[in-house]
């Protein structure tokens, strides 16, 4: 294979990879904190149509970001009160959200625009552009590193570059502030936590509106950034998949990084191999590249993950003592 | 506000708080119309017409309740051991080709009945295996059920469209679907004994799968609650280290408790592929399995919970396919929304208003003089 068709096929697994990352880093956020959310889902696509609906009424694609952060948030406040406050059950309420959302994108969208739930087309400032890094004409031209700087390298959009610097920054706050020293005891040890003086409902609370925050940027980049506009279930599953591979990265934010690339790479794999006739097996079905993401999440998950132990208080909604 | 919830008599838990729960998802719902721009009471009202004013309808509620109250006990099964099966829509949709390819050999051959049985098994095999692979997953390999279910979703999805758009279509055939099944494959219609009653149900698809359905509540029951298993299982499910410590095999419950709840699922696939279309086709399960999801947690996952709860969305699922058609703004996907907003409000916030309700029937039940402690934590 030929250079260009490699720098094209990473090219397309970085663009591919940004949602993943931004959304696997939320539920990172999250987690940690001992919220289990599969509502990653929901809250972009929430996010996804907010911004679109947003960026095409104000024409401006920041103000569009705004509001698909405040969708996510909105959404990340009723997992937080359901699973902090009250108590319930995290997966029925992340289950809800999604249903919430798949619904409410569909008809609310079909009612203000009649297209049939798609958002306005959007163009010029109203989305987020392509960043061309320094430098990238003059070094074209040399053999190798050039083309890697010149395609991979710059010429991606804003959203992306955010969010691989969310990478190092999640790792900053986890590991080297006080924040994330009770971020990640809460998520082990609420009890421990509480002991200290320090509110462990605060803690959640702060680790879920990030989480939002996070999701929100992940449907902006879908809605406008990657593509013109929302589209009638454009997250198709992503959400789940970051989840994979948030687990399949035991909970670490560099190797989420590189879970979601690889998440990534397989997504534009398969986008290219389709109607490619392989020697010995033939042509390859559609439907068969379509499924293979989530056959690899099943089969990374089942055997190559090793033990991948969650954060210890996960799932469990904390009582104060009786 | 952190202290544990108090208990309150059983009328207060089953029945007062779970309505007031519904109440207030309703109430949300009737927001989402007012923001659509029409009136949430002459939605209601058009619902509730189209779900119980004329025959034909009450006809096709009955028939989505049949569908509900497979997939319902599907899910409520799988809690019952702990588990979270969001797979039922793959199962059911897998469970389909079970049913499907039973009927393809058998229809030609002998009557109804006969074939019968034999559908019912294989879409219960087909539906348990597609729940079996996921359930030894998270037994064997840890790997969490919720994802691993999701996942078989997308699976299923895919391995269906294959299937209907390559071998299962006939030759010559452009739509992605199984050839029509006859008469050897096709569930008496149950418009004979409504008519006995002198009710007209027109061209609904009513079929005996209903009554299969109600079978399968009762035999759920009587699994759940009466048998060595179902206590096990329910073991499981209150606490994994007291199942442990009785010797209870985990792997073994969790993989029976699987398999049970994803043959229910793959059931309810009776209902469309031999009671309605006879075909196999496309998105045959149509969102069933997840409605599954908030008739188990309506109907506290007990059978007798789930019927009244499968009834109810079969009202929304016929009432909102009538109301979408008088008001072109709400589409079917506004029975998406109720269905996240019912397993938000009864399911995740369940305790939201236990505190309030009560702290309001001690207020009424106690004497103001009496100095008796007032919370009776347990």
């Amino acid at each position: 294979m030929e250079l260009a068709n490699i720098l094209a096929i990473v090219d397309s697994a970085i663009r591919l990879s940004t949602p993943l990352l931004y959304a696997a880093l939320a539920g990172l956020y999250s987690e940690r904190s001992g919220i289990f959310d599969i509502s990653l889902e929901g809250k972009m696509l929430l996010a996804a149509f907010a911004s679109g609906v947003v960026a095409a009424l104000s024409g401006s694609a920041v103000v569009g970001l705004l509001a698909g952060v405040m969708a996510a948030i909105g959404f990340s406040l009723v997992h937080g009160l359901a699973s902090i406050t009250y108590r319930g059950n995290q997966i029925v309420s992340g289950v809800a959200l999604n249903f919430i959302a798949a619904g409410i994108t569909v008809i609310l969208g079909d009612a203000w625009f009649k297209q049939g739930g798609r958002t306005p087309q959007l163009d010029g400032a109203a989305r987020f552009g392509d960043v061309v890094l320094p430098g990238a004409h003059a070094l074209a031209p040399i053999p190798v590193i050039g083309p890697i700087y010149a395609e991979v390298i710059s010429g991606q959009n804003v959203l992306v570059y955010v969010a691989f610097l969310m990478v190092p920054l999640t790792w900053w706050v986890l590991f080297r502030t006080r924040f994330g020293l009770r971020l990640r005891a809460v998520g082990e040890n609420p009890a421990a936590v509480d002991t200290a003086g320090i509110s462990v409902s605060w803690l959640r609370y702060r680790a879920v509106i990030i989480c939002g925050v996070l999701t929100g940027l992940a449907g902006t980049y879908l809605a406008v950034a990657q593509a013109a506009g929302f589209n009638r279930d454009m997250t198709a599953g992503k959400g789940y998949i970051a989840l994979a591979a948030l687990i399949f990265a035991k909970w670490r934010p560099v190797p989420v990084m590189f879970a979601c690339l690889l998440f990534g790479l397989l997504d534009a794999i398969s986008i290219r191999i389709q109607g490619v006739s392989l020697p010995g097996v033939g042509e390859i079905s559609v439907q068969f590249v379509q499924a293979l993401p989530y056959v690899l999440t099943v089969v990374l998950l089942a055997g190559f993950v090793g033990k991948a132990i969650p954060p210890r208080a996960g799932g469990v909604p904390y009582v104060k003592e009786r | 506000m952190s202290r544990p919830y108090a208990k309150l008599p059983a009328w207060i838990d089953f029945g007062l708080i779970p309505l007031l729960n519904l109440v207030i998802a309703f109430a949300v719902a009737g927001l989402v119309v007012l923001m659509v721009g029409e009136s949430p009471i002459a939605a209601a009202r058009l619902m509730l017409q189209g779900a119980f004013g004329y025959g034909e309808g009450f006809g096709f509620t009955l028939y989505y309740t049949t569908n509900f109250i497979f997939t319902g006990l599907a899910v409520a099964v799988a809690f019952h051991a702990g588990l979270f099966n969001i797979g039922g829509e793959g199962q059911a949709y897998v469970g389909g080709l079970g049913v499907g390819l039973v009927s393809l050999v058998l229809d030609r051959l002998v009557p109804w009945w006969v074939t019968l049985p034999f559908a019912i098994l294989g879409g219960f095999l087909f539906g348990a295996l597609w729940a079996l692979i996921p359930a030894w997953l998270q037994a064997r390999r840890g790997s969490h059920i919720v994802i691993t279910t999701i996942m078989f979703n997308f699976i299923a999805a895919s391995l269906m469209v294959y299937l209907l758009v390559g071998p299962l279509k006939p030759v010559g055939s452009m739509n992605p679907q199984s050839r029509t099944l006859e008469a050897g494959a096709q569930l008496p219609k149950l418009d004979g004994l409504f008519a006995a009653f002198g009710a007209d149900l027109g061209g609904a698809p009513l079929n005996i799968t209903l009554f299969l359905a109600l079978i399968a509540a009762f035999l759920v029951w009587l699994l759940i609650f009466r048998t060595r298993l179902g206590y096990e299982l329910r073991t499981l499910g209150f606490s994994p280290p007291a199942a442990r410590y009785a010797g209870m095999s985990q792997t073994r419950l969790i993989v029976i408790a699987m398999t049970i709840s994803g043959g229910l699922a793959g059931l309810m696939a009776l209902n469309p592929v031999i009671g309605d279309q006879y075909r196999v086709q496309i998105d045959l399960a149509a969102g069933a399995g997840f409605v599954g999801i908030a008739v188990a947690l309506m109907g506290r996952a007990h059978p007798a919970g789930i019927i009244p709860a499968a009834l109810l969305f079969g009202v929304l699922y016929q009432g909102g396919a009538e109301l979408a058609f008088e008001m072109p703004s709400i589409s079917r996907d506004m029975i998406v929304i109720i269905q996240g907003l019912v397993i938000l409000f009864a399911g995740a916030l369940e305790n939201m208003l236990r505190p309030a309700v009560g702290g309001a029937y001690r207020r009424l039940r106690l004497p103001a003089t009496q100095t008796l402690p007032v919370e009776e934590a347990t």
